[in-house]
């Protein structure tokens, strides 16, 4: 069985292979045929990667360990969940993961997009099967999952040992979100690739037209909601399992998985200039660029062990492949550009300061500052080490002092952009505005510093926090009335009608509204808590409006693991609430121990309870008790991101009443083939059009 | 021409904004790297700084004391006495002959003082020996070779 993983492997990368080279001769000799040819042999990959995945789940199930990546990562007694999740849980696998997600999205882009662009598809599928090509030489050549355990008899012949049982999944991984958290953060990092391919293939090409930034665009959308959603599952994770009460450690493995998400977030608002102005090509193409290679750094630092992370990865020798492969990309996009750098003129020139352009010029520069930053402060020891000779690193407080400020900034532009016109506001229209929101915000920021919150930062989110949400309400508010007045409808159906005509602008509005929850959640932690207490039964301790009184202490087992459990009532205001049970599990496989947290959430804050174990001086029990304010907004933030997300993809509902003929709706929504001016026309103001 | 000028002028006072406190927190968290060897060798300024240093726990050596846990690590045959005195409790992996990276100031006496310790079991990652008998965990070959 193992031998027909590894051959299905080798299969693909010949394959991925000869999709290359075909490709290309398909594109200089413009054999339709070939083209053909090259697209199937693309498109097969899939199956050849599918068929080795579904060969290592096998031996997972099957509890089969002669192959080393089995035996490593999985043990019989193991719930059959965690079997299924253990084949991303190592590094072999991890990549073979990579590459199977990205065969999906590379047959995807090439079915979906079978009968169109047959002057752009013939370079998507060279580009997709050179990345391709790039990790199947790892799965096959670097670290491959089937590698057999084999030991020698008393003559000195090799045979493939099979061990009785695996060493067991780290404990830490055996939470529910190990099953859905790293796909979704790989499907971020493998997504990326697609409008990559795309940018880069409409520019070697001199694909005319603007429609390959619309199938970017799109794709850069699933990407990045993948990756956004990745990097939150992370953060809960981390919350949920780690047991030190917090959800972000400026880790370098966590900030890998943050930069492309910036640059891509630059990208999707950049690109706006693009459609509607013409300008910023250059910019765009190479943000979609430098989005892909951060990918492939990301996958780097993550499997490579350059940086030194709480993500403890064995140190590999994998990171030069990555070095290479990374100098390659990079030397084929600077040709591309520089050779086709004509085709990326600049239509329009920056009319005011005040303007819908110079709001995403200020985003985009705030982004990639925050994103240099980040990757500046993860790089530091390496970089350092070059230079100085000395390895030093840098924390927290760097990554915070910088980021706090942009992130307020970019708040900031979140309310004021999306209501700026293009080319020029007025003073007037911008009062219109901008007064009420701005009034709300700056009382209700009076009114919790009159309660006693001082942190100045954190009313300064509270602030642009109230203000972009009051804007936009009024926006859905102001387009609703139109139609509620025209159709006799109530507002409620009236918003979701409007919201339908155009999605990619309401949508967007929702994205925002989810940020706005997440930036308030994160503020919260300015009024964390925490205390430390040995807590014999009838011992009790205070937090906040909170007492915790131990009541005692069991043990449970099971085949996995066994584990010491409290029992604490909790009190809330002196009234009995709830019972909290925080374990300390020992996992005999791996003979590793992990805590359990337990979690009491609401939507003021969370409580959440560490049981530390007993302290080894005095053997008494040791409960550690955190109270977080606001951390549910951020998972609820997150969770009205990707429906606003999911809103913005959608094609929008042409309406059965046309107001004006849909004169300029040639630029705008290509891709969906709504028309978005028809049907704005009733909302229109001074202040906005997209 | 006037508003591109604006805008240049506005980014370079976000970037200098930036790099102000940038450099701020950089002082405040740059945290240099040591091997344990290193530290004997190191100048004088050098010696106060925050610094990071990683090791095997020495088997025997861990002691709990009142307020700080006192342990030895070691690497390459140095050795480097720790006195562990923060307020979280030390990591489930943190046991006789586990990998540990300690960061904290090195004391007058010698003796660091760690604020923070990680921990990483050493073996974890590796293949169990032991189980079949005759077999090395390190002869792994590829399918088909064997």
């Amino acid at each position: 069985m193992d031998i027909f993983g590894s051959f299905a492997l080798l299969l693909a990368f010949i394959l991925a292979v000869y999709a290359f080279v075909a490709g290309i001769v398909a594109i200089v000799t413009r054999r339709p045929l070939l083209t053909k040819s090259a697209r199937n042999a693309g498109m097969a990959v899939f199956v050849l990667v599918t068929l080795a995945v579904a060969t290592l789940e096998y031996f997972f199930f099957t509890n089969n360990f002669s192959l080393a990546y089995v035996s490593a990562h999985s043990n019989s007694a193991l719930p059959g969940f965690y079997k299924f999740a253990a084949l991303w849980s190592g590094q072999e696998g991890s990549l073979l993961w990579w590459s199977w997600l990205l065969s999906t999205y590379a047959f995807w882009a090439l079915f979906l997009n079978r009968k169109k662009h047959p002057e752009l598809m013939p370079y998507v599928g060279v580009i997709l099967s050179g990345v391709q090509i790039f990790f199947l030489t790892l799965n096959n050549f670097v670290a491959t999952p089937f590698k057999v355990l084999a030991g020698a008899d008393a003559s000195g012949a090799m045979h493939i040992a099979r061990l009785s049982d695996g060493s067991g999944l780290n404990p830490l991984l055996q939470y529910p979100e190990m099953v859905i958290h790293p796909p979704m953060l790989y499907l971020g990092y493998t997504g990326f690739t697609v409008p990559f391919a795309f940018a880069l293939a409409a520019l070697l090409g001199r694909y005319p037209g603007e429609k390959w930034i619309h199938i970017t665009r799109r794709w850069t959308m699933v990407a990045w909601c993948f990756q956004g959603v990745g990097i939150l599952l992370g953060a809960h994770w981390a919350y949920a399992v780690l047991g030190w009460g917090g959800y972000w450690a400026w880790d370098p493995v966590e900030n890998a998985s943050l930069l492309p998400w910036i640059t891509g977030t630059a990208f999707l608002h950049s690109v706006m200039m693009q459609e509607k102005r013409g300008m910023m090509k250059v910019w765009n193409v190479w943000l979609v660029f430098v989005t892909f290679m951060l990918c492939i750094l990301g996958t780097m630092l993550t499997r490579s062990g350059v940086v030194s992370s709480v993500h403890a990865f064995a140190e590999s020798s994998i990171g030069g492949w990555f070095v290479g492969f990374l100098a390659i990309i990079f030397l084929v996009c600077f040709a591309a550009w520089w050779k086709n750098r004509d085709y990326l003129r600049s239509d329009n020139q920056l009319d005011s300061l005040v303007s819908r352009e110079s709001s995403f010029l200020f985003n985009n520069l705030i982004l990639l500052a925050a994103c240099f930053a980040v990757l500046w402060g993860t790089l530091f020891p390496v970089f350092s080490e070059w230079v100085t000779g000395n390895k030093i690193s840098v924390g927290p407080p760097f990554f915070n002092k910088v980021n706090i400020p942009i992130a307020l900034f970019l708040l900031l532009l979140t309310g004021v952009g999306p209501l700026l016109a293009w080319r020029k506001t007025s003073y007037d229209a911008l009062k219109r505005n901008f007064a009420g929101p701005l009034a709300g915000g700056i009382a209700a920021g009076a009114v919790t510093f009159a309660f006693g919150f001082r942190d100045f930062y954190a009313l300064m989110c509270l602030i642009l926090g109230v203000f972009v949400t009051l804007t936009i309400f009024a926006e859905f508010y102001r387009g609703a009335r139109v139609i509620a007045q025209r159709d006799g409808t109530n507002m409620l159906s009236a918003a979701g009608e409007l919201t339908m005509r155009n999605t990619r602008r309401y949508g967007g509005y929702v994205v925002h509204f989810g940020m706005v929850l997440i930036f308030i959640g994160i503020a919260g932690q300015a009024f964390n808590q925490d205390i430390q207490k040995e807590l014999n039964p009838g011992q009790s301790l205070a937090i906040g409006p909170y007492t915790i009184l131990s009541q005692n202490y069991d043990d449970i087992a099971n085949d996995n693991y066994q584990s010491e459990r409290a029992t604490l009532e909790v009190f809330y205001k002196g009234k009995s609430d709830m019972m909290l049970y925080p374990e300390h599990r020992l996992y005999l496989a791996s003979q590793v121990s992990s805590t359990m947290v337990a979690i009491e959430s609401s939507p003021l804050r969370d409580l959440y309870v560490v049981y530390a174990g007993r302290s080894p001086d005095t053997n008494q029990p040791v409960v550690h008790a955190y109270l977080n304010p606001l951390v549910k907004w951020i998972w609820f933030g997150g969770i009205v991101v990707i429906l606003g997300t999911g809103l913005a993809m959608l094609p929008n509902r042409r309406a059965a009443l046309v107001l004006r003929p849909a004169a300029e709706g040639s630029w705008a929504e290509g891709v969906s083939g709504g028309h978005p001016s028809t049907l704005q026309a009733p909302a229109r103001r001074s202040g906005a059009d997209d | 021409m006037r508003a591109r000028g604006k805008f240049v002028v506005g980014s370079a006072i976000i970037v200098a904004t930036l790099l102000v406190l940038a450099y701020v927190g950089y002082t405040q968290s740059k945290t240099y790297y040591h091997t344990i060897s290193e530290l004997s060798s190191l100048p004088g300024p050098a010696m106060h700084q925050r610094m990071r240093v990683s090791g095997n726990v020495r088997a025997g050596s861990i002691a709990h004391l009142d307020g700080r846990v006192d342990f030895v690590l070691e690497e390459e045959g140095k050795s480097l006495p720790v006195s562990y005195t923060g307020r979280d409790p030390l990591p489930d992996t943190f046991k006789d002959g586990a990998q540990a990276l300690v960061e904290g100031r090195l004391g007058p006496d010698g003796r660091f003082v760690a604020e923070q310790v990680q921990a990483k079991c050493a073996s974890k990652y590796e293949a169990t020996p032991g189980a079949a008998p005759g077999n090395s965990p390190g002869a792994t070959t590829h399918p088909g070779q064997s």
